[in-house]
């Protein structure tokens, strides 16, 4: 009889010492806006390292994300391209509540495959003889709206309209520049920039003050309100390891 | 009216995209058709395979690669410069030249089980009544592949009307040109205007019903007629 008692507090223990360890390792299955793929890959490796928990990445339109969410989609926290998706799915009781906030504030820039096209002031876009110009869609995409925001303020919309291509989310608005079928567009500066430099064609950072802050939030889903794994990334994602890559792909904070 | 006038406009541009689309189509792939019906040719397998691929490419590739070929530093973009057309993605020719090749296989397909049903007998009778073969073609040949013509051309058009993936990647979504019904659809869906993206998807779905239940009320009855 002892002896199988000793067996079965040893069981215990190791099953309990399991238990423990999945519970300090765990799995978080993150949503990320397609501009931010880049950086989140980098922080989520730096993360893995440095937490030992798991973080398993889906990128795309974070339109797209709402939907799946709202439909059931086992994603545990969502990195937005905006600030309105995490807030409505707050509103609608979707969220872990009070864990939004900002992690990324994105900027625009108006970017060539072609260098010495664009100048570093954007004449281009009041003199340059151009066919197309490339923007996200500004009724799905927060550059989208920003450049639209922009070139109105500048009071060139109305002229340059009628040039418009649109892609459907920023990285296929890149794609259309980056193959030089339009010669120039509104983009993230995260996809042009590496290293801290814009290492290709040529570029107009485009001035905060002509569009309201592209602010990028996240947001814990409800269904990880017990997830480890998903406040630690929270706390990481705003920590200063992870604030100096985000910075160095050319998002401000 | 559930339609705004922004979904109306890209009705009429599915329409006239699919349209234009079936009338081409059906011009250029009879020949081609008829060839692969009738050669002996060793090019007659890769080039089957070549005309069928459209068929089992994912769309994002085909519009991958014809973003790229049509650009500005692709071969078809700098022929098409050269001819002074410009190039080709964000315009409705772009599309439907897209569409040609997207949906290609729809239309080759039927045809040539139309011809290779056919057989060589009928032919060789017309020629021994003096027919040339251009004749015994129109006289002979177009009457007897009825059937495999009308279903090229519904199947090409309906199939049309649902290109999606290669529109998205070369049209640019601008308004009367490249925004059909089913990027704004996705548009809609996209934006949470649900609503909208209810009456235009329903509408999809009708049309693609009837349009289907029509063409196996056709061949049943065909079937009977013609034993």
């Amino acid at each position: 009889m002892p002896t199988r008692f000793r067996r079965l507090v040893k069981l215990a223990t190791v099953a309990a010492t399991s238990l423990f360890g999945l519970c300090q390792a765990a799995e978080v299955s993150v949503a990320v806006a397609a501009n931010f793929t880049a950086p989140m890959q980098k922080i989520a490796a730096a993360f893995e390292q440095d937490s030992g928990h798991k973080v398993v990445l889906s990128f795309g339109a974070t339109g797209k994300f709402y939907a799946q969410i709202r439909n059931g989609a086992p994603f545990q926290m969502l990195l937005a391209a905006d600030d309105e998706t995490p807030a409505r799915l707050d509103k609608e009781g979707l969220t872990a509540p009070g864990s939004r906030f900002t992690y990324a504030i994105g900027k625009l820039v108006l970017w060539s495959a072609q260098t010495g096209l664009v100048d570093d002031q954007g004449a281009v876009l009041r003199t340059g003889h151009f066919e197309r110009l490339a923007i996200a869609d500004p009724k799905l995409a927060p550059y989208g709206a920003a450049a639209v925001e922009t070139l109105s303020r500048l009071g060139l919309l109305q002229t340059l309209q009628p040039r418009f291509v649109q892609g459907e989310n920023i990285a296929q608005t890149y794609q259309f520049v980056a193959t030089g079928n339009a010669a120039l567009g509104f983009v993230a500066l995260s996809q042009v920039m590496v290293d801290g430099r814009i290492t290709k064609g040529s570029a107009w950072l485009v001035p905060a003050e002509l569009h309201t802050p592209i602010r990028q939030d996240a947001v814990i889903l409800g269904n990880a309100k017990a997830n480890a794994a998903a406040a630690a990334l929270a706390a990481y994602l705003r920590s200063d390891k992870a604030r100096a890559i985000i910075r160095a792909y050319g998002y401000a904070l | 009216m559930p339609f705004s006038a922004d979904d109306l406009s890209a009705i009429w541009l599915t329409l006239k995209l699919a349209g234009l689309t079936t009338l081409l189509l059906l011009l250029l792939a009879t020949p081609l058709a008829w060839w692969l019906a009738r050669t002996t040719s060793r090019w007659r397998a890769p080039l089957g395979a070549v005309v069928t691929l459209p068929l089992v490419l994912p769309p994002t590739v085909l519009g991958f690669y014809l973003l790229v070929a049509l650009g500005p530093h692709g071969w078809i973009g700098q022929l098409t410069q050269f001819l002074g057309l410009g190039t080709l993605p964000f315009t409705f020719g772009g599309l439907l030249l897209a569409s040609l090749i997207y949906s290609l296989p729809f239309a080759v397909q039927p045809l040539q089980n139309a011809f290779e049903a056919i057989g060589p007998r009928p032919l060789e009778v017309a020629a021994t009544l003096r027919a040339t073969p251009l004749d015994a073609f129109f006289t002979v040949v177009l009457p007897l592949s009825r059937r495999g013509f009308v279903t090229a051309g519904i199947l090409t058009f309906a199939h049309t009307v649902g290109e999606f993936g290669v529109v998205l990647m070369i049209g640019g979504n601008i308004p009367d040109k490249t925004r059909v019904v089913s990027t704004q659809i996705y548009g809609h869906v996209e934006a949470l205007e649900y609503t909208q993206a209810h009456w235009l998807a329903g509408s999809m779905v009708l049309f693609s019903f009837v349009v289907l239940l029509g063409l196996s009320l056709l061949n049943r009855r065909h079937a009977r007629v013609l034993p």
